[in-house]
């Protein structure tokens, strides 16, 4: 066939100005805008599109639609692109998959040689004995499954998220959803209209309802037009509804966009989708669902063949061989399953068309080399066997309309149970819970008009005077009864020679169904798991229905009493890239952020927080810290600690909050006076430190790690959402900068800067608070001591935070003042012995194992973690926090998290290490057992390469062990 | 995704929540038996059923109750805690 297409009114949705270019495998096509990659490729006569997953026959396009695995194909950055929904591009490079070689010959089809020896459950079976063999068949099996293939050096394309709203969301733009959605609006409702097609209209724009199309004409035409000027409707084509999670929050998979749509009510609409009529070699290309035939000629202009077969097992496939008729192609023959047509003016018609119609017939095999050639059909005897006088039918298609089943996997995935409706002969959804409705034809409902009607229906009752709308209830329509149209059981054949298959996806034939339920699997979600079924790429909705028919017939059961297996999400298979986004992290900067980065600091991220790691060059690191750490401890150093944890208490039992909350006793604090904090949880693990600061009588200043405020804030309002004590908790990390200006020369810097407060070492001694000015700033200033020098950290309002800390710079300029980071402030509190929580302790330390007895009150009443501390004192500790030197020059270094090595086994572990720059050798932090924690004792580390490094414990802190420093 | 009726800041999306466990009194910590203090701090009641547990509104730090039953997923209620907790506590530990 060359590239000829048929004239409009077919192919309503190509624009013909407008062609496009593309290749596949190599070769050179043209399509037009408009078209799909299946529906160009098609129109070029090429109808293998890949090859299939476990026997690698050659598939084509069976169903349009987002649904079975045979139209996945290749883009150079992209595997299995659904060939049949992507809209082609000019320049597009298309390949088919799952092949070796060439798409034509592929290299891996003598597998299918090999079916007997794949039986259902092979992967179960086959690869286990002897002992060890699987990781031998592993490296063949994960080469040859899976689909596509993952391009890794892909960018990562543009993919982003949206919030949407809605009173009503309807889901499937057919007749059904564009009725309830007009019902819906002329109610009052915000309506959200979904559809995975370029167009709305569904069924529509394709389907013939009655003997000349002009019903759906009308409707079409009707509908739309009311969905399109209704100024409450919007419309989102192009999407599909991957799921109805909780509460309506809907996941609306747009390619880029990911729209999360809460909508008050859901109206799902999602009509039916193609069956797969069962016989050999039903999966040769140019066998196609009735339905895509039609989208075929009157979206794409495309016939897909010359001469064709119908099969059909109800009146839809009278409708196809009219069309294709019509379009001009010769349909030798229209099998129909039943013994009577149903519509017998259809049936007329296609009478009049020429068409022979051979009713109780159905394909008994399909013939062809990679492609149809030849139909042989018979008559059905009994319930589900052919008899014996087959008729052979050249052709190039075979026009299939087997018995479509409700699109229901959404509902599913709200819990609605599907229950088998004898007389439609599909599994349709049963009740629905509250804000959920179903309309049209995935009720189980036809024809047109009632369709329609139930669309109005659902539309008004999700917006009846219940939800505050204006629409009247209606009652819903009924479905046909069992006794008007009875559905015939659907014929299966199991054929001599052939595979007949009942799931494409999977390459599963009745044969294999047959065989997993002989070995027991009789149970419809153990036969799934055993045999794959509907774990494909369609998740079973083409496989299902045949699926269970072949059970059920080799049960001897019936249909319903088989049940179906559980859907989930996602409806359709889902971009990565659409579920990452545009990974936005939130990071927080301090107010003194601009002036790090114009010294030249490393920043690193502290929590949400950028910090200076150091200031200089990545290179020069090491020295660059060093060079820091020593400005602090001979002249002066500024280090930004604005990102401290800063917590407000006020109100007359703030100070017996405290008690209860931290480990120490601040009720007899001094006003003016700071304490140390370290809050331990109610198993007594140590979970934060900081410093209480009393500024009143009633009202303290508590500071906070970096990452942990925000966890100490809210267990502080937790606990006092019982206690119900007389304070307020105000987290005000963010309102306040701060610094921490130390070393000797710091109280002259600061001198120069601070009238309004005495500075001299009686009237503001260690541990003082006090609150003035410093360069104008209002400030609170804390003699603190967590580097181990004089020193005062200054806090002050964020908005001066700059100006503070370039006045401070230019104020400590002549004493030689140096910015120091984290990495440096990390160095001398470690040769102060401070530790740092959740680096030196671990989710099970208390305060007696991390050597802190000093900070735990024993007078209070109550704290925390008070009972639980008592416990694990009074059993005898298991391990403690030393501090240790290396005297070895010529040992390595430990690392945080290596071994301490007791007899072969491991005895506990370095959580600090560092070479002091102030002592000049190697000390650190560890957990040892309590025999060896006292000085002297020596014990061995595990550095790298496995080198043992003797380690003697010392009494902390390592340096100036009299506070001599601090305390001036 | 579900939504949560917040007692302060009404209907959000269930991830603007965290939940801290049930909510269960403590036993008198001068007088309880190590075991029970350990089962008030380790063991939760866990039931297929109704439960009562303490929730935070993180982006307001409100603390509140909500009932929710484990089977179905249904958040039967939610409260502020002082409907729980009615007086100021500040005998604690010292009996």
């Amino acid at each position: 066939m060359t590239g000829s297409r048929l004239p409009a009114p077919a192919g309503s949705r190509l624009d013909r100005t407008r062609p496009l270019r593309f290749t596949f495998e190599g070769e050179r096509y043209r399509g037009f805008t408009g078209d799909t990659i299946a529906s160009a490729l098609l129109a070029n006569g090429v109808r293998v599109l890949s090859r299939s997953f476990k026997y690698r026959r050659p598939r084509g396009l069976y169903a349009a639609g987002s649904h079975e695995a045979c139209a996945l194909v290749q883009l150079p950055d992209e595997p299995n692109v659904p060939a049949d929904r992507r809209p082609l591009a000019d320049g597009m490079t298309v390949t088919g998959q799952n092949y070796t070689g060439s798409l034509a010959r592929d290299r891996g089809a003598w597998i299918a040689k090999l079916g007997q020896f794949m039986p259902v459950g092979f992967y179960y079976r086959a690869f286990y004995r002897p002992r060890g063999i699987w990781h031998v068949w592993e490296r063949v099996i994960r080469k040859r499954a899976g689909l596509g293939r993952v391009e890794p050096t892909t960018p990562h394309g543009y993919h982003d998220k949206a919030y949407a709203f809605a009173d009503v969301a309807v889901i499937g733009a057919g007749p059904a959803g564009m009725a309830a959605a007009v019902a819906a609006a002329e109610a009052g409702a915000e309506v959200t209209l979904i559809d995975e097609n370029p167009e709305i209209g569904g069924a529509l724009t394709y389907g013939r309802f009655d003997t000349d199309g002009r019903q759906a004409d009308e409707a079409l035409k009707r509908l739309a037009k009311a969905v399109r000027e209704h100024p409450t409707i919007t419309v989102m084509t192009g999407a599909v509804c991957t799921s109805i999670y909780e509460d309506n929050w809907l996941a609306i998979d747009g390619g880029r966009r990911l729209t999360k749509l809460r909508a008050r009510d859901v109206v799902v609409a999602s009509g039916l989708q193609d069956g797969l009529m069962v016989f050999a070699n039903n999966d040769l290309p140019g066998i196609l669902a009735a339905t895509t035939v039609q989208r075929m000629i009157w979206h794409h202009g495309v016939l897909p063949g010359q001469t064709a077969v119908v099969a059909t097992q109800d009146d839809w496939g009278y409708t196809a061989a009219l069309d294709l008729a019509e379009a001009g192609a010769t349909v030798l023959a229209l099998l129909d399953t039943r013994a009577k047509p149903g519509n017998s003016a259809l049936a007329k018609l296609a009478k009049d068309r020429g068409i022979e119609l051979l009713a109780g017939w159905m394909p008994q095999a399909a013939e062809g080399e990679g492609e149809l050639e030849r139909v042989i059909a018979a008559p059905i005897e009994g319930a589900l066997r052919a008899a014996d006088e087959p008729r052979s039918f050249d052709c190039d298609l075979l026009c299939v309309s087997a018995r479509p089943a409700p699109a229901a996997a959404l509902l599913a995935h709200t819990g609605v149970k599907l229950a088998f409706d004898p007389a439609s002969g599909a599994h349709v959804p049963a009740a629905l819970p509250p804000g959920i409705h179903a309309a049209g034809a995935v009720n189980g409902l036809a024809p047109l008009d009632r369709v329609i009607a139930d669309g109005e229906r659902s539309g008004a009752a999700a917006v009846g005077p219940a939800k505050g709308g204006r629409a009247k209830a209606s009652r819903k329509p009924a479905r046909k009864s069992a006794k008007a149209s009875a559905a015939a059981p659907q014929p299966i054949l199991d054929p001599a020679e052939g595979k007949a298959f009942v799931d494409l996806d999977e390459d599963l034939t009745t044969g294999d169904i047959r065989d997993a339920v002989a070995l027991g699997y009789q149970d419809v979600q153990l036969l799934k798991r055993f045999s794959t079924l509907g774990m494909g790429t369609s998740q079973g909705r083409h496989a299902n229905p045949p699926g269970v028919a072949v059970a059920a017939e080799a049960r001897g059961d019936e249909i319903g009493a088989i049940g179906l297996t559980t859907a989930r999400p996602p409806l359709a298979p889902v971009a990565f890239g659409t579920l990452a986004g545009r990974q936005f992290a939130p990071l927080r900067r301090t107010a003194m952020h601009r002036a790090h980065v114009e010294a030249g600091a490393q920043m690193m991220v502290a929590g949400a927080w950028l910090r200076p790691a150091y200031y200089g060059a990545p290179d020069e690191a090491e020295t660059r810290i060093r060079e820091e750490a020593v400005a602090v401890r001979r002249s002066l150093g500024l280090i930004d600690v604005s990102t401290l944890g800063k917590l407000e208490l006020r109100g007359r039992d703030a100070g017996v909050f405290l008690e209860r909350l931290y480990t120490f006793a601040y009720q007899g604090l001094a006003v003016g006076k700071s304490r140390y904090a370290l809050m331990a949880d109610e198993t007594g693990a140590i979970v934060d430190d900081g410093v209480v600061c009393r500024l009143g009588d009633e009202h303290f200043y508590v500071t906070a790690t970096t990452g942990g405020v925000d966890e100490v804030y809210r267990t502080m309002l937790w606990w006092n959402a019982q206690w119900r004590l007389d304070v307020d908790i105000a987290n005000v990390t963010a309102g306040f900068a701060a610094v921490n200006l130390a070393g000797p020369a710091s109280r002259d810097t600061l001198a120069r800067l601070c009238d309004d407060v005495a500075l001299g070492a009686g009237d503001f001694p260690y541990l003082g608070v006090r609150q003035g000015h410093v360069a104008g700033v209002p400030a609170r200033i804390l003699r603190t001591g967590f580097v181990g020098e004089l020193g005062y950290e200054i806090h002050a309002p964020a908005g001066f935070g700059f100006d503070l800390w370039r006045a401070l710079m230019e104020a400590g300029e002549s004493f030689g003042i140096r910015p120091f980071g984290v990495e440096a402030q990390r160095l001398l509190r470690l040769e102060k012995g401070h530790i740092i929580i959740g680096q030196d302790t671990d989710g099970l330390t208390h305060p007696y194992e991390a050597a802190m007895d000093w900070a735990v009150s024993k007078k209070k009443p109550f704290f925390v973690g008070g009972r639980a501390i008592d416990i694990m004192r009074a059993r005898g500790l298991t391990r403690k926090l030393v501090g240790y030197k290396i005297e070895d020059g010529e040992a390595p270094l430990p690392k945080e998290c290596h071994l301490v090595i007791r007899d072969g086994e491991i005895a506990g572990r370095v959580t600090s290490s560092a070479v002091s720059p102030t002592l000049g050798y190697p000390i650190g932090l560890a957990y040892v057992p309590p025999d060896l924690a006292a000085e002297g004792s020596r014990f061995q580390i595990r550095a790298d390469a496995a080198r043992m490094v003797e380690a003697s414990v010392v009494a902390l802190p390592f340096y100036d062990p009299g506070n001599a420093r601090q305390e001036v | 995704m579900k939504i949560m009726d917040c007692p302060l800041n009404g209907p959000r999306n269930i991830s603007e929540f965290a939940c801290r466990g049930e909510v269960k009194a403590m036993p008198d910590p001068d007088t309880a038996s190590d075991r029970d203090w350990a089962d008030y701090l380790f063991m939760q009641s866990n039931p297929a059923g109704v439960v009562h547990e303490w929730w935070i509104h993180l982006p307001s730090s409100y603390w509140f109750i909500a009932e929710r039953d484990t089977v179905t997923g249904e958040i039967i209620k939610t409260y502020p805690p002082d409907e729980l907790f009615k007086r100021p506590n500040r005998q604690l530990g010292a009996s």
